[in-house]
């Protein structure tokens, strides 16, 4: 059992990454303050159910998700679960010319990385559907082990690792797809140079 | 790149990096990336993406949303 008093001291720290994730799941800030808002009020009210001593964050974590799911994202009439393209392994790294044993620079990859914006991160991250969003937000953003997520999602840890790959591999390729539009690198099969091959990928235009 | 321990390494590479191997398994990842550069680059290149990834998420709660939430709980408590 935990005291409804110590709720503000134990809770109130991890505001900031709770209202990033409202941020990236809602996609604006009002929805993001009245989530965050009303995932505070429902800890609150739920806190004598918290197990003292456990995940805090977690299980805040928890609520924050539960309540975008079943308020939020039913509010924004998006498409239950939309699907993913398949998109190959290591994609960016891939397009961006790793793994290709001819080439000449091999530190140009961790270059690129250097040169996405944090507008670019974010958008990437927004343009997932949700169930994928919503899992690599919780293991790349904020580190939660794959039985965290799971505990968190009420989900299977094998839906958590399948949503993770799929997730982090249509990210690299929104990551990517920026850094070609930006010429960054050598767009795909959009029409690049003539003589270039997608997979070969070297950078232009770098700083 | 063609021998059966890089393709056990990149398979292996986000459970390693998620912290989710036993140490069995690890230990075997890392002596594989200690001889294999190509494989220890794409290592790096996705610990250094994920890293990207997490410091550019970072929002900071505004001043009224973090005033308005301390006032309800502290019309909670009353």
């Amino acid at each position: 059992m935990a005291d409804q008093a110590d709720f503000a001291d134990q809770a109130l720290p991890f505001m900031d990454s709770l209202y990033s994730a409202a941020l990236r799941m809602t996609r604006n800030p009002a929805d993001a303050e009245d989530l965050v808002q009303e995932t505070y009020l429902k800890a609150y009210r739920g806190f004598g159910g918290f197990e003292a001593g456990t995940n805090l964050k977690a299980w805040l974590y928890r609520i924050l998700t539960n309540t975008y799911i079943n308020s939020y994202r039913a509010k924004q009439r998006r498409p239950d679960e939309s699907e993913l393209d398949e998109v190959e392994d290591l994609y960016l790294y891939r397009r961006l010319g790793g793994l290709e044993a001819a080439r000449v620079n091999r530190s140009v990859e961790d270059e690129v990385l250097d040169l996405f914006t944090e507008v670019e991160i974010k958008e990437a991250i927004e343009a997932l559907p949700d169930q994928f969003r919503i899992a690599v937000l919780l293991a790349d953003v904020e580190g939660f082990s794959y039985k965290e997520i799971a505990e968190i999602l009420d989900i299977p840890i094998g839906t958590v690792m399948s949503r993770l790959h799929r997730g982090r591999k249509a990210l690299q390729k929104a990551l990517y797809d920026f850094a070609a539009t930006r010429g960054l690198a050598e767009p795909g099969d959009q029409g690049g140079s003539p003589g270039v091959g997608a997979s070969s990928g070297p950078l232009r235009g770098k700083a | 790149m063609a021998d059966g321990n890089c393709e056990d390494a990149l398979e292996e590479l986000y459970s390693f990096l998620d912290g989710e191997l036993d140490e069995l398994r690890r230990a075997h990842i890392k002596r594989h990336l200690d001889d294999c550069t190509p494989c220890l680059e794409v290592y790096d290149f996705h610990a250094e993406l994920r890293v990207m990834i997490s410091d550019k998420c970072r929002d900071q709660v505004p001043r009224e949303l973090r005033d308005r939430i301390a006032r309800i709980l502290g019309e909670q408590a009353m």
